[in-house]
């Protein structure tokens, strides 16, 4: 009996996290008149074609390496300048770190909305507007009190005796920092990286504002602005949502395991 | 040594987030008419807000949805990760599956619920009419039935934060207390209340504080699924403020609503940081 049920609600978690996705799949494998077929079918005609329109004429491949472009360099800022910053934090006595790590929390939730004039103003006086610096500077700003967050809850659980040993072996500050503490750091260090770089190339609401011009697109803008002139073409814009996800759900798969251990930081040890 | 570590941090922390958010401080205090630029107006824009019908209907729907997808988020978030932890076999299958949705981008994930809940070509409408095609309805043309969808949406893509922490926690559960409690004869909903969720009690609430701070801020989902249609009955805070300072240009008066966004989100953060967050920080 007890076996039924944890069957049945395996079952309904299937369905709900994967239906939506398989759904859309289907779509994006329909010709342009099962598309519009009422009442919809469930299956597609595996028409490959939105697929090849999408990648070769919509310019959804430029977009994509907008995106990958703006999120490799914004995590790549976001980590090290995170790691600087987490380090000592994680090292500092109790008393400082909670409301130091307070006020970093706190600033993780600033609403997009609240900083979103200054910021726009300030690039364009700046002529940032559409350029990737334009994107990758707010958005470090944006991303590091996560990183921040997240690097220094991994730091606390090595062990101050690790650096002291090293310096009591006559090791400067560099060499304990690049020979002690680095190599232990490196899975919480790369847990990180893959979180901000899975939230950077989510980002919508920046990429809107300063990313006008198609050309310079990040994915999740070219997917919200996808042109249709007289009705969505919905086959065509699955398509782009299947390749816009792939990469993601290729990295997600293969490093799962990191990111759960990040996102629940803090949460358990 | 470590305030030069901490250098670049607070530099970039400053300049895109506090400084940002002082100058949409004094912003909001003034008013930008056509005739003679920038004028000072005091407290004149928060005025409007308070007598605004639409910021009022903006305003309540922010709450009914924080409100409505997080109580869902959370109590579908440990449901599936009670389920998850029973699986032996193909664990990881499962975990997999469920970490999909939070993957994929919220702008996609906004696509497939406008989709789903197509008009003519939606399949809520082919699961709940089949053939009989006069019986569709337009879900998000109608406030209390696209109010719905976004909530559904939010569901949908965030469950999986909550499960995944929700996992976690379960995992230091231990085995022998479990295993103690069944022989002394406490049934599964009394060792789910008493052993269960007390365990979990810390990984939950971290996880109610993310996702009541992210909910707060929802946009994307808005944007693309109705853009606060009809009406401005699905409006949410950060989708009006946009709407009034970028393509509406009343820098003054949407520079006020993301005051007051901030403010809600800050009084909140601090509530929620205090209660929820102390052992986290302190620990």
């Amino acid at each position: 009996m007890r076996r039924l049920w944890t069957v049945l609600v395996l079952i309904a978690v299937l369905l709900f996290c994967l239906g939506p996705v398989l759904w859309i799949l289907s779509t994006s494998l329909k010709s342009p008149g099962l598309v519009s077929r009422r009442p919809p079918s469930l299956l597609p005609d595996l028409y490959w074609d939105s697929y090849r329109m999408v990648l070769q004429e919509r310019g959804f491949l430029r977009s994509m390496g907008n995106s990958l472009l703006v999120s490799s360099v914004t995590t790549l800022f976001t980590v090290a300048i995170g790691v600087l910053a987490a380090y000592p934090l994680s090292r500092m006595s109790g008393r400082w770190r909670g409301p130091a790590l307070g006020l970093v929390l706190a600033a993780s939730m600033f609403p997009q909305v609240s900083i979103a004039g200054a910021v726009y103003r300030m690039l364009m006086s700046l002529g940032l507007l559409n350029t990737f610096p334009g994107l990758i500077l707010p958005y470090t700003g944006l991303m590091l009190p996560l990183a921040i967050w997240m690097l220094t809850s991994f730091f606390r659980r090595l062990p101050p005796e690790l650096e002291e040993a090293a310096v009591m072996d006559g090791c400067g500050p560099w060499t304990t920092v690049w020979r002690v503490f680095a190599p232990v750091a490196a899975p919480a260090v790369l847990t990180t990286a893959i979180l901000v770089f899975i939230y950077a190339w989510n980002e919508f609401f920046f990429a809107l504002l300063i990313m006008t011009n198609p050309v310079m697109q990040t994915v999740p803008v070219a997917i919200a602005k996808f042109p249709g002139q007289y009705r969505v073409p919905w086959s065509e814009l699955s398509a782009a949502a299947i390749v816009a996800v792939l990469p993601l759900v290729a990295m997600v798969l293969l490093l799962q395991r990191r990111i759960v251990s990040g996102l629940s930081s803090g949460t358990t040890r | 040594m470590g305030i030069i570590m901490m250098a670049p941090a607070v530099l970039f922390l400053c300049g895109f987030l506090v400084f940002p958010v002082l100058s949409t401080m004094v912003n909001s205090l003034y008013r930008d008419s056509p005739l003679t630029g920038r004028e000072f107006c005091g407290l004149d824009n928060y005025r409007r807000l308070a007598g605004d019908g639409q910021a009022l209907d903006t305003m309540e729907f922010t709450f009914i949805f924080v409100m409505a997808s997080v109580s869902l988020e959370m109590a579908a978030g440990v449901l599936i990760a009670l389920a998850i932890n029973r699986v032996v076999t193909g664990r990881g299958f499962f975990r997999a599956s469920v970490i999909l949705p939070w993957a994929v981008p919220t702008v996609v994930a906004a696509i497939m619920w406008k989709y789903i809940f197509n008009d003519q070509y939606g399949i809520v409408n082919y699961l709940l009419h089949g053939d009989s095609l006069r019986m569709y309805s337009a879900w998000l043309a109608r406030p209390s039935t696209a109010r719905l969808a976004i909530i559904l949406a939010d569901v949908w893509k965030s469950s999986s934060f909550v499960a995944l922490i929700a996992l976690a926690g379960l995992q230091t559960v231990p085995e022998e207390l479990m295993e103690a409690a069944r022989m002394d004869g406490a049934g599964p909903s009394r060792r789910f209340f008493r052993i269960t969720l007390p365990l979990i009690r810390p990984a939950l609430l971290v996880a109610l504080l993310f996702r009541v701070m992210d909910a707060f801020r929802v946009f994307d989902l808005v944007y693309v699924m109705t853009q606060g249609a009809p009406s401005g009955k699905t409006g949410v805070l950060q989708f009006f403020g946009y709407l009034k300072m970028f393509p509406e240009q009343q820098y003054g008066y949407g520079s006020a609503v993301a005051v007051v966004v901030f403010l809600i989100i800050a009084v909140l953060s601090v509530i929620l940081v205090r209660t929820l967050g102390r052992r986290m920080m302190t620990e």
